[in-house]
């Protein structure tokens, strides 16, 4: 029984029809959606960036369950406002303000840098609450699977770690996914970046003898179990894009003597 | 396959009312006599992977209900043009869309709610009940039973997947939807006050197979012409 639709031809321009159809549709509904999706995405930013300094829905609230929730999205606009005093960019030894730096994309930036003749935008935040002031520095690499980011909120004295939030994109849930959950990154909180003048980092360590975090001078927090290659890169991340900001420190602390 | 080879021969009838007993059948015998998890066994891998939480198995339930349910009509609408060398083809880039869809309107606006199923969502693409359906009734009927088919899977699996993600997130976590239902397990308040510990197993995904595989010794306990010789 020979059915047209049996023909090679017919085949081929179905194919064909079927895949201009189908393209343009989802092309269509992209473009309709992007705008929400990329508010959204900027809203979550601001509420990171917020987040790993210690403002949270407790701060609106004043009710200590809400610690671990983000501020809402319905207000972070003008809580980031409230509270990001500064937005700079460094760009080798020049600083510059920059209000909308918190949408530098660092993967793009670590691309262009691999031309040497590029100086890298580094995006820092200063925030202030309470009259204290806080640098803020956003940190980028790769876990197990895909990228891994975070925001680190260093106290003025641009050692001690006031807090840090992680994320993720594809790590293993239960494992790896967990570095974004409260009791991993809550231990970053009081470690150290510098020994002395040493830059250290702070390293996710296995068989950390001080599981409970209690000696905040060690540079080291307790891995997740099951998740090595996900904790060496957050240790990586943080070792490599904290010094690149390393001239920019040191600029503040002459400043500052 | 005896049972999908029945409904494909009932469905030839002209001029039914809309919800005849034939068609009311093809909703009510997924949920139970032909579950595609307890009976035919499909989409076993995504009933393992999102059930430790209620509601990401709510929201996968309802993810391949659209799916299933759209993309059924879909492939019946095409089916006298589909060309039969590509078939499987063309059902894969209706899958495909259609999830690509839902991704979307997820982001779009439940955004938190898409950054915790992401990888998931993608995953229905895979789910066998889907391309089960599309290949065993919808390429041989017509739209409105295939809506009917493709509505009655879909929630066949997804009564599964909600029982359960119940037991799992209760059993596990001591909560319901994230709020705690049997007390507090730090401050040993509710049940915990007697000794009552969560079961961190449940939470793992081997005890979604043997929550499955309680559900099918119940279901073949109580109707005996399900069991297999």
């Amino acid at each position: 029984m020979a059915n047209k639709t049996d023909s090679n031809v017919y085949t081929v321009l179905f194919a064909i029809g079927m895949v201009i159809v189908v393209g343009s549709i989802l092309a269509f509904l992209a473009s309709v959606f992007n705008p929400q999706i990329s508010l959204n995405k900027k809203l979550e930013k601001q509420q990171n960036i917020l987040f790993s300094m210690g403002i949270n829905e407790a701060t609106l609230t004043n009710d200590e369950a809400d610690v671990n929730t983000f501020v809402p999205t319905t207000e972070v606009t003008a809580v980031f406002k409230k509270y990001i005093k500064e937005q700079v960019v460094v760009e080798g030894d020049e600083v510059s303000q920059d209000s909308l730096a918190y949408l530098i994309d660092l993967k793009k930036e670590t691309e262009k840098a691999k031309d040497p003749n590029y100086t890298r935008r580094l995006p820092v935040f200063i925030g202030e609450k309470d009259n204290e002031k806080f640098y803020i520095i956003p940190v980028r690499g790769s876990g197990l699977w895909d990228a891994i980011w975070g925001y680190i909120a260093l106290n003025e004295d641009l050692n001690t770690v006031k807090g840090a939030y992680f994320d993720h994109k594809g790590e293993t849930p239960g494992l790896g996914a967990n570095i974004k959950e409260a009791y991993f990154y809550d231990d970053f909180k009081g470690e150290e970046i510098f020994d002395g003048n040493q830059f250290k980092g702070i390293t996710v360590a296995k068989g950390n003898a001080d599981p409970k975090n209690l000696d905040k001078t060690d540079h080291e927090v307790d891995a997740i179990a099951g998740a090595t290659i996900t904790g060496d890169g957050v240790t990586a991340m943080i070792k490599k894009d904290l010094a690149m900001y390393l001239p920019f420190f040191e600029s503040i602390k002459n400043a500052a003597n | 396959m005896a049972e999908v080879a029945e409904q494909e021969e009932i469905v030839k009838v002209p001029k039914e009312p809309l919800f005849s007993k034939k068609n009311r059948k093809l909703i009510t015998d997924p949920l139970t006599d032909n579950n595609p998890i307890t009976i035919q066994v499909l989409g076993i891998c995504s009933a393992l992977a999102i059930t430790a939480q209620l509601k990401a198995s709510i929201v996968m339930a309802v993810s391949v209900l659209f799916v299933l349910g759209v993309g059924n009509v879909v492939i019946s609408l095409m089916r006298n043009i589909i060309p039969s060398k590509i078939r499987i083809i063309v059902q894969l880039i209706v899958v495909a869309a259609l999830v690509i869809i839902v991704d979307l309107v997820l982001k779009a606006f439940a955004y938190e709610l898409s950054k915790e199923l992401s990888v998931f969502i993608g995953l229905i693409i895979t789910n066998c009940i889907i391309m089960g359906r599309f290949e065993a009734f919808a390429l041989a009927n017509g739209p409105w039973k295939s809506f009917l088919d493709g509505i009655g899977n879909a929630a066949g699996y997804g009564i599964i997947l909600i029982i359960v993600g119940f037991f799992r997130e209760l059993l596990g976590s001591g909560t319901l939807l994230g709020i705690a239902v049997l007390g507090d397990p730090i401050e040993k308040t509710g049940l915990y006050a007697l000794g009552y510990e969560n079961n961190g197993f449940m939470l793992l995904s081997p005890m979604a197979l043997i929550v499955v595989g309680l559900i099918i010794w119940v279901q073949r306990s109580r109707n005996k012409a399900l069991i297999e010789d």
